[in-house]
């Protein structure tokens, strides 16, 4: 039993920065940008709130910075590809690289020092519940924050305005804006807010997952949280599964090694997944009950 | 109060004139953010582009190091830069340069391959490692709608899984004391080099003839004729009678096998051997190689000899100034995002009207 609890403990905390980056990832894709800067966005995330906790002593500050900065970059991404209207594969794919210099630079100096450490709060007396409470409620902040912006995410997507609003520019901008939608604006929103969320992920890898600041440390999680949106049909209730699901098989693949799986083997499951999940998601009909956004990834001009 | 309002539309034509400003502006402004970025790490600008142009270009070994690391980056840039003339996406030619170093790797270590051939036939198994790694993305975009940007990346990381079971696991040598490494590769495998260097020119060669190949193809033929129309736009091509999907799986084929041929020349001749990390992100950089040679074949003979001198730079002023070798990737994606500030530039224009 205390195995069980530990790995769903581990899983949980594995999936927690997956699926900090794949919430914001979805609004950046349903609003028809794709976020290729997300392994840059998180890394930048993740050192800066480790140095900015090591010198503050105040983990709370090192995340709110992390998630300016990172904020930040994707703020780069949107001008780039909503008003320069540049390609976004090589503008994201950009934006990793001078994240992966740029984070290795800031946290040159920090290499093996000990920093910060989110501290656990367990929530009394749920808590208290035996197995239950050990593997729901004593996480740090940052965990719960993770299920409730989950909750509010998928509230507002699907039951709001704001919510019809974002679907409606990726699907349709042309629509959206004879509406007298912003375009412009709601990509700029969502691009910001998908960077911010990485940010936030980084951070919470750097200041309460790891913690500590190794150079790569985010090991391509902001590139499984790009497969994640595809496999959880840019919803993010299905994004808290998916995470979770993802999550689990990085602890397996440690687990499960002693009884001869390869770690390897397993490690690629994610990426198959996401692949067979796109090739059952290409039929229009599914396509359309999905809501995947259509004009995901194509520059809108404004016709004169 | 007066109004200004700021248009911008795409122009019918770009003059020579406007593709000239465009590129100098642009590479003013990459100069400016990349003296900027030095000034902010407190190195002396002027000291690093010296350590960079004496490392890669200053001396005989500079040189051919930064030959030697052209070549793959060239091999991959060409192939991507016909596949994305089509509008094809193709990301994952990382994962098709490591399946083709898996594939020719393979060859070489496990099959009786007769000495006289075995160059040849491991360049061909490169060859259609990477093709049969760019296809399964291929025929899902040509039959199936399937998204090539996020399946061609996705590819990248199962070859690289398979790569690490494979040294990890069922292929790791026996005399390697537990690194990841193969066996090496027998003598009659591996490729011949300039003497004194590690330029294997056979591999070399085949990356400048595929370069002049495919400049032809893409101005001289129907082939090209097509992928151009593709590129300009997929309707017009449709009302042309142009097969798409042939078109879409021709492109991957070329640049997924390229990329193998890559990935084969790397392990025939530079490590001799199949490991981790055989290729520091060459399709990754080839990108950048591809885009910034214009996407024109011959374009990209220059653009991966620059690209490698700054590898082989980079490599130099990490060591001076004290930082890792993540650090470069900082270099290169200013790079990109100048490049795509003159593409728009030269594509868009600026209207203030009051």
């Amino acid at each position: 039993m205390d195995v069980i609890v530990a790995f769903l403990r581990t899983m949980i905390r594995a999936g927690t920065p997956l699926l900090l980056a794949t919430l914001g990832e979805i609004y950046t894709e349903r609003s028809g940008i794709i976020n290729l800067g997300l392994e840059g966005m998180m890394i930048v995330g993740a050192s800066v709130a480790y140095v900015v906790a090591y010198h503050t002593g105040n983990p709370i500050l090192g995340i709110l910075t992390a998630i300016c900065i990172s904020g930040a970059m994707a703020l780069i991404h949107a001008f780039l590809s909503i008003t320069l209207r540049s390609n976004q594969i090589i503008s994201g794919l950009a934006l990793t690289m001078i994240g992966v210099g740029l984070s290795s630079y800031i946290g040159r100096d920090y290499v093996g020092k000990v920093g910060v450490k989110l501290p656990e709060i367990p929530i009394y007396p749920l808590s208290a519940i035996p197995y239950i409470g050990e593997i729901l409620f004593k996480y740090d902040p940052i965990v719960y924050a993770s299920l409730i912006l989950t909750f509010i995410l998928w509230f507002t997507l699907y039951r709001t305005k704001i919510g019809i609003i974002v679907r409606s520019v990726g699907e349709n901008p042309s629509v959206a804006d004879s509406q007298g939608v912003n375009v412009y604006l709601v990509r700029y929103i969502c691009t910001i807010l998908g960077g911010m969320l990485a940010g936030l992920s980084g951070a919470y890898l750097s200041l309460s997952y790891v913690p500590a600041w190794v150079e790569g440390m985010t090991g391509g999680r902001g590139w499984i949280a790009i497969a994640l949106t595809i496999f959880a049909m840019w919803d993010p209730l299905k994004a808290l599964i998916g995470a979770y699901l993802f999550g689990g098989i990085e602890v397996l693949q440690y687990n499960l090694q002693p009884m001869g799986i390869p770690p390897n083997i397993l490690a690629m499951t994610p990426y198959i997944l996401t692949i067979v999940t796109l090739f059952i998601a290409s039929r229009e009909k599914l396509r359309r009950r999905i809501g995947a956004p259509a004009c995901l990834g194509q520059p809108y001009t404004r016709e004169a | 109060m007066v109004k200004i309002r700021i248009y911008v539309r795409r122009r019918v034509r770009t003059s020579l004139k406007v593709k000239i400003v465009s590129a100098s502006l642009s590479t003013l402004a990459a100069v400016v953010a990349i003296v900027l970025m030095f000034h902010v790490l407190g190195v002396d600008p002027l000291y690093a582009f010296n350590r960079i142009y004496m490392a890669s270009l200053g001396s005989y070994y500079g040189i051919s190091e930064t030959i030697t690391k052209s070549i793959p980056l060239l091999l991959c840039g060409v192939g991507l830069a016909v596949a994305y003339k089509a509008k094809v996406w193709n990301i994952g030619a990382e994962g098709q340069l490591l399946m083709g170093a898996i594939v020719s790797g393979g060859l070489a270590l496990f099959t009786p391959l007769p000495p006289q051939l075995a160059i040849p036939i491991i360049f061909l198994g490169g060859f259609i490692g990477g093709a049969l790694w760019a296809l399964i993305p291929a025929v899902l975009k040509a039959k199936f709608q399937v998204n090539e940007v996020i399946t061609t990346l996705m590819m990248n990381y199962i070859a690289e899984r398979i790569l690490l079971y494979l040294v990890y696991g069922p292929w790791r040598g026996k005399e390697v004391w537990g690194f990841p490494f193969t066996s090496r590769i027998p003598s009659y495998a591996r490729l011949p080099v300039v003497p004194g260097t590690r330029i294997h020119y056979p591999t070399l060669i085949i990356g400048l003839v595929s370069a002049v190949l495919l400049f032809f193809m893409l101005s001289r033929t129907t082939i090209g004729f097509k992928v151009r129309v593709i590129g300009e736009s997929i309707r017009a091509s449709n009302y042309a009678g142009i097969e798409y999907s042939k078109i879409v799986i021709l492109v991957m084929i070329i640049s997924g096998g390229l990329a193998g041929l890559a990935g084969a020349g790397e392990v025939a001749g530079i490590q001799h051997m199949l490991r981790k990390g055989i290729s520091p992100g060459y399709g990754f950089t080839a990108i950048i190689v591809a885009w910034l040679g214009n996407l024109n074949p011959l374009l990209v003979i220059a653009s991966s000899l620059l690209i490698a001198s700054i590898l082989v730079g980079g490599d130099a002023i990490q060591i001076s100034i004290g930082l890792s070798s993540a650090f470069i990737n900082l270099f290169n994606g200013t790079i990109l995002i100048f490049l795509l500030l003159n593409y728009f530039l030269s594509e868009y224009e600026i209207i203030v009207r009051r």
